[in-house]
């Protein structure tokens, strides 16, 4: 028989101003088999918890309910609370008469009701609790890091400062990602490569840290502080623990005309190449569409050049296997396919540019050694064409548009206004006889310094800013363009004759992190951005236990907010590797293998993967066996979500904590 | 092959030439226009209003005797085939709609928006084939410089009507190569012309025919062709004098059956 003791809190004025908490605790006093009820001011002081403590012990206790805030605040206060004075904290419920009743009611009667209601149904309930165990398991001391670029490279950095080993897995030859094309940042402006590198080759240097470059996750299985990732290493045709990085065959390669994705098909690059300068590793890389010799074995040049016998033309993938304890997600992001929005002409005019082209052609390492010029004019750069006098930019290219069918997004990309205003105020500081429209729905300029970042464009650099967006960009005869818009604040049609065009266009999570979360079995919104555990309070967590988030990959954001992600996702996975062993829910799924008929819709509706099927034995009425498929729930995995047994057909499938018996009593005392 | 043809009202009046160069080319490439009997106006607008059926019967009529028959729906003018696709796509896919239309017509079987809507200029480009057209032309139109004007219907909405990238549009580009000649490609060719403006402000319609037909001309094209009879009448008799002609006419010539 159950000794359950009812502990109603005021929470000042809070709960006691619209519920009336000592009615609430009479009531509760005459519930089967509740032995104790009271009502204190601060059921979550000290006071109120010793109040709870002393009651188990002089009433003898077998179940709590507390009659107070949200679960989500305090039942990890009182479940402690309860641990002390000898109680399974699983023998304790939250009523929430806060949040749930006297915040969102005004009328006392009907919230005391309400509040008597709410405390029977949390009174039905831990009748029916049981006491339950957390389990453990062992945890591998080792992260993955997927992706390299400043998300990816600045959480490595901080797990390995801290003493653990991590690996990184870059898609591409180098890591880097995309700050490495960035010309200057905002609003410091300072050069992107110049902090960028240090920490790169940081990465090299770090004995806790190993890249693994130009490789991809192949398949992840396992759970938190168990993962087991195989990697793998794409044919780079050199072997890379030979390769000194000299450039000799880069040189030497007589295939010249490849587009060179580094600056962004601007100019051309060799079959075999080393994407820059600073490139980490620093190693050649072949590629096998280009190459003369791996396309028709006519060539050979870079291996006759190489000092160091590096080139190896039949190199193949190599799959990997390796442990790890916790995995961060750093995929970043691409900017959008524009083939739709081709009323700006990106396809009808070289001299329409996306801003990250810009970006390159304002480098000094890019495909004008930083000298400003219309990409038409890229081979002729002497011509007194060649310098753009009027620049028009257009913001917002596939952001904040419900056109979903040409590509667009929804959401406003975040780093657009800012860049912009950026590149207008280096081109009107560089060159200042050119003049720089800006065309915006709204400039959103949240940050520290960003807003009189802009401001000074405007202000100090002279920099036109109109409201209105750009309707169409018609390239004339002559090689420049005819831009039409609309001004919204004076309400006019605008054509203004340009010479080259940006457009800002939209940014979008990389496409492998589909499949990626696919491997995580991480859950993702429609946009295919990772969702986040929760989205204030676990920001840098996946619902999925183990995995974390750092930088675009979870969202559109900016350097410095990626670099806080990153060391914040970091933190997350040092507290995670720092243990030895992992508590985990006990409240988690278990089926009946009694009644399971191995439909598999649990496991369908799973997202965490933490079901599996597996073939047993059970002995038939008449005494003969039979072997049947039944679901197992993998407790390391399970968060305990109940997904399943809502799903199970046979009602096998069942939630500790949460059991089918209890939400039907709960249903039954508020009915009552 | 065998198609259910609209030729709607002005191809009756003011653009027999749309019309019937469309025909004779049609049978020497080997397939037949079969004219909907007591086909009515499509009403040369797609009406807006989210509740109007009234307007939209008529394209339902059409489009459901084209079901009949079993055939795809052809069409040549513009706004033509922009009414009757759109009112189509409604058919598909708005309930709304489709039930109210099919009450009240009362339809021997209703009609669900089954039939296939094809412009003359998809089925030179995926029927015939453009490479195919290529080859039975007989008089190719060497050195000729057209610049192909597309307007604001043929193309728009672009989600329903998917016959091009409305912004970047080339299918009457690659026609052209078909036929022998040049292409010019020039920015105003998918803007609008003026449309129905010509009927009370003459100025708007004359403003917008110079820019379009400027911007061919800046291009340095020799002549324009167009598929909508009422581009034909706003650009005609333009400042550049360029002449302009419906397609049909450059493709019956090409293959040799212009009269």
């Amino acid at each position: 028989m159950h000794r359950i003791g009812v502990f109603v809190c005021h929470c000042g004025t809070n709960i006691a101003a619209t519920v009336d908490v000592k009615a609430v605790a009479e009531e509760m006093g005459r519930q089967p088999n509740v032995v104790f009820a009271a009502d204190y001011p601060y059921m979550c002081s000290e006071a109120g918890q010793n109040l709870v403590q002393d009651t188990i012990r002089e009433q003898r206790l077998t179940g709590v309910v507390v009659c107070s805030c949200s679960p989500r605040m305090h039942e990890a206060t009182f479940r402690k609370a309860a641990a002390k004075a000898g109680l399974n904290p699983y023998m304790v419920e939250i009523a929430n008469i806060r949040e749930q009743c006297s915040w969102i009611h005004k009328d006392k009667v009907s919230g005391t009701e309400k509040a008597m209601i709410l405390a029977r149904a949390a009174v039905a309930k831990v009748q029916l609790n049981a006491p339950l165990t957390p389990g453990t398991s062992p945890v591998t001391k080792r992260a993955l890091v997927i992706g390299g670029g400043i998300a990816g490279i600045q959480t490595a950095l901080d797990i390995a400062d801290a003493g653990f080993d991590v690996d990184i897995v870059e898609k591409q030859p180098t890591i880097g990602g995309k700050m490495t094309q960035i010309d200057k940042t905002f609003p410091t402006l300072d050069c992107a490569s110049c902090i960028l590198t240090p920490k790169m080759v940081d990465c090299a240097q770090n004995e806790k840290i190993h890249i693994y470059a130009f490789s991809e996750v192949e398949s992840v299985s396992g759970f938190v502080g168990n993962f087991s990732v195989k990697i793998r290493k794409k044919a780079r045709f050199v072997d890379a623990s030979k390769c000194t990085g000299c450039g000799e065959c880069v040189e030497k390669c007589p295939m010249k005309k490849v587009p060179n994705e580094f600056n962004m098909g601007l100019d051309n690059r060799k079959a075999i190449y080393i994407p820059f300068a600073q490139a980490v590793p620093k190693v050649a890389t072949i590629d096998p569409n280009y190459c003369l010799m791996l396309k028709n074995g006519k060539c050979g040049m870079c291996s006759k050049v190489c000092g160091a016998n590096a080139i190896d033309y039949k190199q193949q993938d190599e799959i990997i296997e390796e442990k790890y304890g916790a995995i961060v997600a750093a995929t970043g992001y691409n900017p959008i396919n524009i083939d739709k929005f081709d009323e700006f002409a990106y396809h009808q005019s070289p001299d329409v540019i996306t801003s990250l082209e810009l970006e390159r052609l304002m480098n000094a390492a890019g495909p004008s050694n930083g000298t400003l010029v219309r990409p038409s004019y890229l081979n002729k750069q002497d011509d007194h064409n060649a310098h753009p006098k009027k620049i028009v930019f257009v913001q917002c290219v596939g952001s904040r548009s419900t056109c979903s069918e040409k590509g667009a997004k929804e959401y406003c990309s975040k780093i657009c206004c800012m860049y912009t205003a950026k590149h207008a105020m280096l081109i009107r500081d560089k060159y200042p006889d050119t003049e720089v429209y800006v065309f915006y729905i709204d400039v959103r300029t949240p940050g520290k310094l960003f807003d009189e970042f802009y401001r000074r464009a405007v202000e100090q650099y002279g920099v036109h800013y109109i409201k209105g967006m750009v309707g169409k960009v018609a390239p004339k005869a002559d090689g420049t363009l005819d831009v039409q818009a609309s001004d919204l604040i004076s309400n006019e049609q605008l054509h203004i004759n340009a010479d080259l065009v940006v457009l800002a266009t939209s940014i979008e999570p990389d496409k492998t992190a589909r499949s990626l979360a696919t491997m995580l079995t991480a859950s993702m919104d429609t946009n295919d951005f990772f969702t986040e555990a929760h989205p204030k309070l676990r920001p840098v967590e996946s619902p999925t236990a183990g995995v974390f988030l750092s930088g675009v990959c979870q969202g559109p954001k900016d350097i410095p907010e990626t670099v806080t992600q990153a060391g914040a996702a970091a933190a997350k996975v040092i507290g995670l590797l720092a243990k030895d062993k992992l508590v985990g829910n006990p409240c988690i799924a278990h089926s009946d293998e009694l009644m399971c008929n191995g439909c598999s819709s649990c496991e369908k509706v799973c997202p965490y993967g933490a079901i599996s099927y597996e073939d047993k034995e059970f002995r038939q009425p008449d005494r003969t066996v039979a072997i049947r498929r039944v679901a197992s729930v993998n407790p390391a995995v399970c968060q305990g979500c109940g997904a399943c047994t809502v799903a199970c057909p046979s009602g096998a499938m069942d939630l500790y904590g949460f059991s089918n018996n209890q939400i039907m009593a709960e249903v039954d005392a508020i009915c009552r | 092959m065998v198609f259910s043809y609209y030729p709607g009202c002005t191809l009756k009046s003011k653009a027999t030439e749309l019309d019937r160069y469309a025909r004779l080319s049609a049978s020497a490439l080997g397939f037949e226009l079969e004219e909907i009997e007591n086909w009515q106006c499509c009403g040369g607008v797609y009406p807006m209003a989210k509740d109007e059926i009234a307007t939209k019967l008529s394209s339902i009529r059409a489009l459901n005797d084209a079901k009949m028959h079993g055939q795809d729906l052809l069409t040549l003018c513009s706004a033509c085939h922009n009414v009757i696709k759109q009112v189509n796509n409604d058919m598909q896919t708005n309930e709304d709609i489709r039930t109210r239309a099919n009450n009240y017509l009362q339809l021997d079987e209703p009609y669900l928006g089954e039939t296939k809507v094809v412009h003359y200029l998809e089925v030179l480009r995926d029927t015939i084939g453009f490479e195919e057209l290529k080859k039975k032309v007989v008089n190719p139109l060497k050195g000729k410089k057209i610049a192909a004007y597309y307007g604001c219907l043929l193309l728009r909405p672009g989600s329903v009507l998917k016959m091009d990238d409305p912004e970047n549009p080339k299918i009457m580009e690659d026609l052209i190569k078909a036929l022998g000649a040049t292409p010019v490609v020039y920015p105003m060719r998918n803007e609008c012309c003026g449309g129905y403006l010509s009927l009370d402000d003459k100025e708007a319609v004359a403003k917008r025919r110079e820019k379009v037909v400027q911007s061919a001309a800046e291009f340095g094209c020799d002549c324009m062709i167009t598929a909508c009879p009422l581009c034909m009448y706003n650009l005609k008799k333009n400042e550049d004098q360029i002449p302009v002609y419906y397609f049909t006419e450059l493709l019956a010539e090409a293959l040799g059956v212009k009269e």
